[in-house]
């Protein structure tokens, strides 16, 4: 990078030499064009993004009741929200959720990318297609599909029991869904973890490998040794991924819900429960405020998270 | 260069603006833009209404109606039975936009949207010229005073559906009261015999129908006062009937399954369930979905309802339903003619009536000999209407529903659904609902009594 210094970064700049009018408007035409070649990105950015979160923030400084009307009520609504049992409840319930969840994703996708990048026979490549499949999948196709397959009358788990003479467990029933919900998901994104993996492994250099081979290294080691910490920027952004992810959950929960059987209530999740209060209540304002809560909810979890890690982590900085 | 610069900046912005028109489009317009109907225009040039409706046959019925009138037509579409059109519903409302100019709606959803001002008054675009084809009470359900807010179509007096090969095998004859409902599932349950029923946790408009059958009083309120409300959903009426159903559950006499499901109707094709506790349109639903069709056919059968106290029966309703006019409609008074003119002519009404689909409220019906003595198929050829239904509709009292049915729901919902798990006792899933409703109530700003 010793040429850099030839393209002169804002802060070179040398601002001492007073500049000529000409030379100054032809600063702010170029300024001007570097704005408009963000300008397509920017409307929209604002447009779907920044309006509507300031409409929500709006909406959730206000309160509005069947018998009484639209109020100004400053963060009351917010108050109402961290002392929700639902919502809380529901925080409560992702939070555990994520904590069981992305051990079992992460431990599974890099165990099948290890693998996968240890072969290379034509195995390995159709392996890699096949695990990689659920993520082309839509999440919501993907949860009716599991819906059948845990139905007590259509799946294929009642006759697995129906076999020894058992009655099958119904895995989105108040007992089970947790356990079939973490199935669903793990399906779901474990592949697509796979394949991020998999790319920062073939990223490594394969002299690395030969030099740890010289030396004596195992398979078991250079796994473990080198592969491991060499794509641990992966791993993180994963985490990050799969953390914030989950904590927003909602389609799964959102397509299973009519048939579970009550197993998935209406505050079943956060975001959930924010899209009922709204759509099936019509409480805008408090679900505003219930969404803002679980943002501030996954700011502090992410936040706490890249803390923890900042001394491996290194790709947000 | 100036210029240049200005063209630059004015393209990129419209290429923008029409990125993102694109993406933002589609957000269903005006409600008097009549796309997407499900139904054919037969009159091109006539002013369009548009309706959301979910009847099995609404196909037909809106054919009819367009077939009738040369000054209007019907754009229907269906967006979903009950909870889902609801939803859609109070979405529109809320968002002062997107509802259609009538909708269909059950009602103990009317006080609702009244009292969001979503339901236009027809008396005053001349609603009142059908008043003559409807009983009192019926009129007086879908009233607040002398405004009218819906049409009515069809009722839902309840009744238990049962399965005569069922009742043979294990040899019982119809229970007349709730007591006897519970020995003859532990019969049949002993004898190594299907579930009696089932406690669907969806279904809670049934359980609320239970427990007034008993006594309870969930609801007190007048529109006319519409800042009042009384909730009393723990009364010992309310426990009794909730203990009774979560006591059949622990004993595993009746099943636990969302009703409507998939899961649900194969059970009640194939006998897993001996009885179902429901209101005389269902078997227009159940049929429509394959039930009581190839070996099953001509196996349901009729009985009233069981009591508890045999010697003073009372009769109780599940869903039914209405048009009403909403506050979007462009043509309130063209509308209105759409809202009491549809389902309203005689091959609609003999066609919903004939496939179980409704059960008519229109006099001209209801007193019709073709009604009263048909015999119908599903039934195996059982004159259900004059033995069972029609005693029932003219023995029901009417309710009184809350202005926030659709979240008393979803709360008496959540906690069936715990004692279907077990994890709760009917009484305590009372208690429950009691005070998640007042507390409700209470930020709504209602002075609950």
């Amino acid at each position: 990078m010793t040429s850099a210094p030839a393209i002169a970064s804002p802060r070179r700049r040398t601002p001492r030499v007073p500049l000529s009018s000409t030379q100054r408007a032809a600063q702010r035409r170029r300024a001007a064009i570097g704005w408009l070649f963000i300008a397509p990105f920017g409307v929209v950015f604002l447009l779907f993004l920044v309006a509507p979160l300031a409409y929500a923030l709006g909406l959730s400084l206000f309160t509005k009741g069947l018998a009484t009307g639209t109020e100004f009520a400053w963060f009351a609504n917010y108050i109402q929200a961290f002392t929700d049992p639902s919502f809380l409840r529901g925080v409560g319930f992702v939070v555990t959720f994520s904590l069981v969840l992305i051990p079992i994703q992460m431990a599974l996708s890099l165990g099948v990318a290890l693998v996968l990048d240890a072969l290379t026979s034509r195995f390995a490549r159709f392996s890699r297609l096949v695990i990689f499949l659920p993520y082309a999948i839509p999440a919501v196709i993907g949860a009716i599909m599991w819906g059948f397959l845990y139905s007590p009358t259509f799946g294929p788990l009642g006759q697995l029991f129906g076999l020894i003479g058992q009655q099958a467990p119904f895995l989105l029933d108040a007992d089970h869904v947790f356990g079939g919900l973490i199935n669903v998901v793990t399906w779901q994104w474990a592949g697509y973890y796979m394949i991020i993996i998999y790319a920062a492994l073939q990223g490594i250099d394969p002299s690395i490998y030969e030099a740890a081979r010289i030396d004596g290294a195992s398979s078991w080691q250079v796994a473990l040794r080198i592969k491991v910490p060499l794509v641990s920027n992966a791993l993180l952004l994963i985490l990050v991924f799969a953390l914030i992810g989950t904590l927003q959950f909602f389609t799964e929960p959102a397509v299973l819900r009519p048939i579970s059987n009550g197993g998935i209530t209406p505050d079943f999740t956060p975001n959930l429960y924010a899209y009922t209060t709204a759509f099936s209540y019509a409480q805008f304002n408090y679900a505003s405020a219930i969404s803002f809560a679980l943002g501030i909810v996954v700011f502090i979890c992410v936040y706490i998270f890249l803390f923890a890690t900042r001394k491996r982590g290194s790709f947000l900085s | 260069m100036k210029k240049k610069a200005i063209i630059a900046a004015v393209s990129a912005i419209a290429i923008a603006l029409s990125l993102a028109a694109c993406s933002g489009g589609g957000s269903g317009g005006g409600s008097s833009v009549a796309k997407n109907c499900t139904n054919k225009i037969v009159v091109k040039s006539a002013p369009v209404v548009t309706v959301w409706a979910w009847y099995p046959n609404m196909a037909k019925v809106v054919d009819n109606f367009n077939n009738g009138h040369k000054d209007v037509q019907v754009c229907w579409t269906n967006v979903g039975q009950g909870g889902d059109e609801y939803n859609k519903f109070q979405t529109a409302v809320a968002a002062g936009k997107g509802a259609p100019d009538v909708v269909m709606l059950e009602a103990d959803h009317l006080a609702n949207y009244q009292i969001q001002g979503a339901l236009v008054d027809i008396s005053k675009y001349g609603g009142n010229s059908v008043k003559k084809n409807f009983s009192e009470g019926a009129w007086k359900d879908v009233s607040v005073g002398s405004a009218v807010y819906a049409a009515p179509i069809d009722g839902g007096p309840m009744a238990m559906i049962y399965r005569k090969d069922i009742f043979a095998k294990y040899g019982i004859t119809p229970p007349t009261t709730w007591a006897e409902y519970q020995q003859d599932a532990q019969k049949v349950k002993d004898a190594g015999g299907p579930l009696f029923g089932d406690l669907g946790a969806n279904t809670p408009a049934v359980m609320m129908a239970l427990q007034i059958q008993k006594g309870a009083m969930p609801f007190t309120y007048d529109p006319t006062k519409p800042k009042n409300v009384g909730v009393s959903l723990d009364d010992s009426a309310s426990k009794d009937v909730l203990d009774y159903w979560g006591g059949l559950v622990k004993d595993k006499l009746v099943g636990v399954q969302d009703q409507f499901t998939a899961d649900y109707i194969s059970g009640v094709v194939g006998g897993k369930y001996a009885t179902y506790i429901s209101a005389a349109w269902a078997p227009g639903y159940l049929s429509g979905a394959g039930v009581g069709q190839g070996t099953d056919k001509g196996q349901f059968a009729s009985a009233p309802l069981p009591q508890w106290d045999a010697s003073n029966p009372v009769s109780v309703n599940w869903g039914g339903s209405a048009f009403a006019v909403t506050t979007q409609a462009t043509d309130k008074k063209l509308s209105t003619e759409v809202a009491t003119g549809l389902y309203a002519d005689n091959a609609s009404l003999e066609d919903g009536w004939k496939n179980q689909v409704i059960f008519p409220l229109n006099q001209g019906v209801l007193k019709s000999d073709a009604f009263v003595n048909a015999e119908v198929a599903f039934f195996g050829g059982q004159t259900v209407n004059k033995d069972i239904y029609i005693p029932a509709e003219n023995a029901y009292k009417g309710f009184t529903y809350s202005p926030f049915q659709v979240y008393y729901y979803a709360q008496l919902q959540a906690e069936l659904a715990k004692v279907n798990a077990g994890s709760e006792t009917g009484s305590e899933a009372a208690a429950a609902v009691q005070k998640s409703v007042e507390t409700y109530a209470k930020k709504q700003g209602f002075t609950v009594s």
